[in-house]
């Protein structure tokens, strides 16, 4: 399983929902599928994307977040993990995909490649009720409904290749994503109240 | 030297007065009653980290939603959260309003706060960050006011240094 097949199978269910993702190449294959204004891409600070989700879950209570995280940037912030279950806010989905390799910076192989760190382990550990742990398509599939569908606090831990897209680039600046996204933010609240 | 009471209030007002619905916080001694007032307030969402770098991260999503949100962190907080100050907040143009209690500094009697505290200063001036001394209870209300106001218009973090003579008071 890769984790474009994850992406491609995911993107539907990621046109009404903010969705915050990792940089790199979970950043790019999210991207090449097609830019949407609820996208927000964390192309540095490792391990701050499920912060990032949790600051608007709890702030957006009617609004779905989907955090697309990965196995380097859970481990740099696993306290991250217990702040989430800490405030468990039901409307976040954290999907990691853990290829075992620090890809985008030259494929050196992370904790999890053993098989020793166990991430959905250390995510029940932390607290979070709610964790699959999946390595096929199918099983993604399955507990990717489970977890939009729950009204709760879910994690998916995804075992995908290591494998990466072929190219790098974005027709979008930086700090122009993070102005889009939180206009896109204000004005589908405007909307929602009417 | 105990914390002040009186001064914790007079913060904490300041926060409250200055439009502040959502912090977040790592537990530290000088900001012990400033969190137990922001955990019983109603108004105020509190969000404890474990480390101080989640909390830039807690606080872009805040300010993505709209929300007016502040950070309180201990200095040697601040120094561990300074990758996500650089690559999350000043990379993207995403404000902060950090309140930092400024230990190791003047009048330090405990040796492992001094090197963070000497260093404090420097680190804020070498990564641009605007910072201001908040010293007298008179005025920090308006001061952290105008932490706010000064983050939000440079969409820059920004930093009001709570010092001793401030948070510590009465016997």
């Amino acid at each position: 399983m890769t984790r474009a097949e994850c992406i491609h199978m995911l993107y539907p269910e990621c046109a009404d929902r903010l969705v915050v993702t990792i940089m790199g190449a979970c950043a790019q294959e999210l991207y090449d599928l097609g830019h949407r204004e609820n996208f927000f891409y964390l192309q540095h600070a490792m391990g701050l994307a499920s912060s990032i989700g949790l600051g608007l879950a709890l702030h957006l209570p009617h609004e779905r977040i989907v955090v697309l995280d990965g196995d380097g940037s859970v481990l740099m912030n696993l306290g991250a993990l217990a702040t989430v279950a800490r405030y468990r806010p039901k409307n976040m989905v954290q999907i990691v995909f853990d290829n075992g390799s620090l890809l985008s910076t030259g494929g050196f192989d992370s904790h999890t490649t053993s098989g020793i760190t166990d991430l959905a382990a250390i995510a029940r550990g932390a607290g979070i009720e709610h964790v699959a742990a999946v390595d096929s398509v199918v099983g993604f599939g399955e507990a990717v409904i489970d977890a939009l569908a729950r009204d709760d606090l879910s994690l998916i831990v995804a075992k995908v290749a290591a494998v990466g897209p072929n190219h790098y680039g974005m027709d979008l600046q930086l700090p122009e994503n993070a102005f889009r996204f939180k206009r896109c933010i204000s004005e589908r609240k405007a909307r929602a109240q009417g | 030297m105990a914390v002040s009471y009186e001064n914790s209030k007079i913060v904490f007002q300041g926060i409250k007065d200055a439009g502040i619905t959502s912090v977040s916080a790592l537990p530290e001694t000088w900001l012990g009653l400033l969190l137990q007032r922001a955990e019983n307030d109603p108004d105020i969402t509190l969000i404890q980290v474990a480390k101080e770098e989640e909390a830039i991260g807690i606080a872009a999503g805040a300010y993505f939603a709209g929300t007016p949100h502040l950070l309180l962190m201990q200095n040697h907080g601040f120094l561990a959260a300074i990758n996500g100050i650089v690559s999350l907040a000043q990379l993207y143009g995403i404000p902060l309003c950090m309140l930092i209690a400024l230990r190791g500094h003047w009048g330090e009697p405990y040796p492992w706060h001094t090197r963070g505290g000497i260093v404090t200063e420097g680190v804020l001036r070498a990564l641009g960050i605007p910072f201001e001394y908040a010293r007298d209870p008179k005025i920090v209300g308006r001061q952290i006011r105008e932490a706010y106001t000064f983050s939000q218009s440079s969409l820059s973090p920004v930093a009001l240094l709570l010092t001793r003579d401030l948070m510590e008071g009465e016997a």
